[in-house]
């Protein structure tokens, strides 16, 4: 089992747009941005199997088995 | 006089008269410049049941007290006019070099009333001014506009409109510097119904400054802010606002095919990612900014490359479409920008014709044409926004805006806007804060009067969960009234990504000599709020308008991370009008317009 992470912006640079992770159960966030090399002052929005919160609280939720991460450093416009 | 010019240029076009008049100090701090000081002195003028293309309207060309200073991006101008479009106030804001221009040729504000008998511009070098014609102007794009004025008038900025804003569209913007646009609202058709084709600008002089020294350490300050800043620093100049695509899109917010759905799968394709990658040549700064969030990218219309869409062009001509291809979109936005056309309106026209397509109100034989308008129809696009702009067949139709087409099909509701201006690239249903200020908007649907999505989807300053309502009506009104506040200083919309009311009433106070708090500043802004909102009272502009399309309020969204949702703005707006000091109807209460100093 794998769960996907979509990054983007600046967070594709050398790690791609999408990286595949193998599947332990009870993993969280803060697991898989470790094993990423990003840390968690560098994130601004996260979401989580399709639910986003503040970046914290997100960090600590466990993933879906097959489910799905997107992080995006800060970024904005209008 | 600190920081203002102190003059304000009124131009007539039936008389040809040309008058200079003090500005009076008193009143240009009270509602600070731009938005708020235009918005007044345009009030104290016109009726505000005029027809906005009547001779007896008029337009205001105004910049701030920080326009042409060293503050950082200090070259921006606001058009206030009546909008013909939603019949509200309308306050256009464009960058580039135009606004800083006019500070440096000595004037504040142009007032133009009036209406020239054949088509003319207007030429300002400092004291002369000259009325003069453009007859041999009238009828040419952007461009091939600006090219020959530049070559009549050597080193002037242009402002110039195209054959949209001649012909009257209700969605004709105002270009300067070729690809700047104060876009919406419709104020290039004013200026066309006053038959003026551009205004030319340029002078050497300089406001005089109440404390140099000081106000070099806020604008250093306040530049170190904005550098290490992961928005204005990073984000914005690496990848321009195309950089929201993406981030938007997985939240489930993305309005796709007229906002029938929230999720586009294949956004990507014209994501600020893809375009740095693929289509990127450099940044396009405007005035005095250091973040220079405009592009500049590949194109076949020049060797050298053209000015590039930004976010909400980007999703207006490729998810509301239903298309996804960057080169039709760079495409349609550099045909907006010749035609003088809003990119959001009349890439929402063209959805709102789409869906009426899907749904059996237009039909091939009313097209009257081989290329349909039909969601996904890449040729479609630019085919249709040039007979837009020229009103050409059924192009006639669609320059009048999604409103007025879906209302003549007798289906007003699947025009998505409010006041009849159409909604930016957000979906209100998952983003309730942004739903509330989209409905309560004074120049109706739009995301730069208060951009929620900061702190509900971007996570700034803080995440906010963006289905709760509980103190959005509270977020709604601070954002609204600062956002008045920078509007009205000459200053970027954007350099608030990093930089607070605070910092902007130090770089006031430095620039004017004033000693405000960021409360008087703020207090400034809701008093410019709450004159809009009299203006439109008075222009006939009902609360019941306070609303948003059928669709967002009853429809839940289909699919993704928002589904299921709709807009609770039954809930939101009673808190809001509370929080604003308004009776339940929505009307400024005596009390509270006489502690703004608006009785
Ligand atoms: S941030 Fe962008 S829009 Fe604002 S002044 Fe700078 S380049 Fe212009």
């Amino acid at each position: 089992m794998s769960i996907k992470i979509k990054l983007f912006a600046n967070f594709r640079e050398g790690r791609g747009k999408i990286v595949e992770m193998d599947y332990t159960p009870g993993m969280t966030g803060q697991d898989v941005i470790d094993s990423l090399g990003i840390t968690a002052p560098e994130i601004a929005a996260l979401i989580v199997d399709g639910v986003d919160g503040k970046v914290d609280a997100m960090l600590a939720v466990p993933i879906k088995e097959d489910g799905y991460m997107a992080i995006f450093p800060p970024v904005a416009g209008g | 006089m600190f920081g203002y010019m102190g003059k304000i240029l009124r131009v007539n076009l039936t008389t040809n008269e040309v008058t200079t008049e003090d500005l009076d100090f008193e009143l240009a701090k009270k509602y600070i410049g731009g938005r708020g000081l235009g918005t007044k002195l345009y009030m104290d003028e016109v009726d505000p049941q005029v027809d906005p293309f009547a001779a007896e309207n008029k337009i205001v060309f105004i910049n701030g007290p920080l326009s042409g200073t060293a503050t950082p991006t200090g070259g921006r101008y606001m058009v206030v006019t009546k909008s013909p479009l939603t019949g509200c106030i309308a306050s256009s804001n464009s960058g580039g070099e135009w606004g800083a221009y006019l500070k440096y040729a000595g004037y504040d504000a142009i007032i133009i009333e009036g209406k020239a008998s054949l088509p003319v511009y207007i030429n300002i070098d400092e004291d002369k001014v000259e009325i003069l014609p453009a007859l041999d102007l009238w009828g040419k794009y952007t461009t091939e506009a600006s090219d020959l004025l530049a070559e009549k008038q050597p080193g002037s900025k242009v402002l110039t409109i195209g054959p949209a804003g001649e012909k009257l569209s209700q969605m004709a913007a105002i270009m300067n510097e070729k690809d700047r646009a104060a876009g919406r609202s419709g104020v290039g058709a004013v200026m066309g119904s006053k038959n003026l084709k551009a205004i030319t600008v340029k002078g050497n002089l300089k406001p005089e400054i109440a404390n140099v020294e000081g106000l070099k350490a806020v604008t250093k300050e306040c530049r170190a802010m904005l550098k290490e800043n992961g928005v204005t620093g990073g984000g914005l100049p690496t990848y321009g606002t195309a950089v929201l695509v993406n981030i938007i899109n997985e939240h489930g917010v993305y309005p796709t095919k007229n906002f029938q759905e929230g999720v586009d799968p294949d956004a990507e394709a014209v994501s600020g990612e893809t375009m740095t990658e693929k289509y990127l040549i450099k940044r396009n700064p405007c005035h005095h900014c250091p973040i220079g969030c405009g592009r500049w990218v590949k194109s076949d219309k020049s060797p050298d490359g053209i000015g590039g869409p930004e976010y909400e062009t980007l999703w207006v001509f490729a998810g509301d479409l239903g298309i996804d291809d960057m080169e039709v979109v760079i495409d349609a936005n550099y045909w907006c920008n010749e035609l003088g056309l809003d990119t959001i309106s009349a890439g929402a026209t063209l959805a709102a014709a789409m869906e009426l397509y899907q749904r059996g109100y237009i039909t091939d034989e009313m097209l009257d044409d081989d290329v349909i308008l039909k969601f996904g129809n890449a040729e479609s696009v630019v085919h249709w926004l040039k007979k837009m702009g020229n009103r050409e067949g059924f192009g006639d139709l669609l320059a009048r805006g999604s409103y007025r087409l879906a209302d003549f099909f007798g289906v007003p509701e699947y025009s998505m806007s409010v006041k009849k201006q159409d909604l930016p690239a957000y979906d209100p249903r998952g983003i309730q804060g942004m739903g509330l200020q989209y409905a309560t908007s004074n120049r109706g649907g739009c995301h730069v009067r208060g951009y929620l999505i900061s702190p509900e989807i971007l996570g700034l300053p803080e995440k906010l969960d963006r289905f709760d309502l509980s103190g959005k009506e509270v977020w709604a009104k601070v954002f609204q009234d600062l956002t008045a506040v920078i509007d009205s200083t000459g200053l970027c919309l954007f350099t608030s990504f990093a930089l607070g009311a605070q910092q902007y009433a130090d770089m006031l106070n430095e620039v004017l000599g004033t000693e405000w708090t960021a409360e008087d500043v703020l207090l400034a802004g809701e008093r410019i709020w709450n004159l809009e909102k009299l203006f439109n009272l008075e222009a006939g502009i009902s609360p019941e308008e306070d609303t948003l399309p059928p669709r967002l309020l009853e429809e839940a969204m289909p699919d993704g991370p928002t589904k299921g949702w709709v807009h609770k703005l039954d809930e939101l707006l009673p808190l809001y009008y509370k929080e604003r000091g308004w009776d339940e109807d929505g009307i400024p209460t005596e009390e509270r317009l006489e502690k703004l100093g608006l009785l």
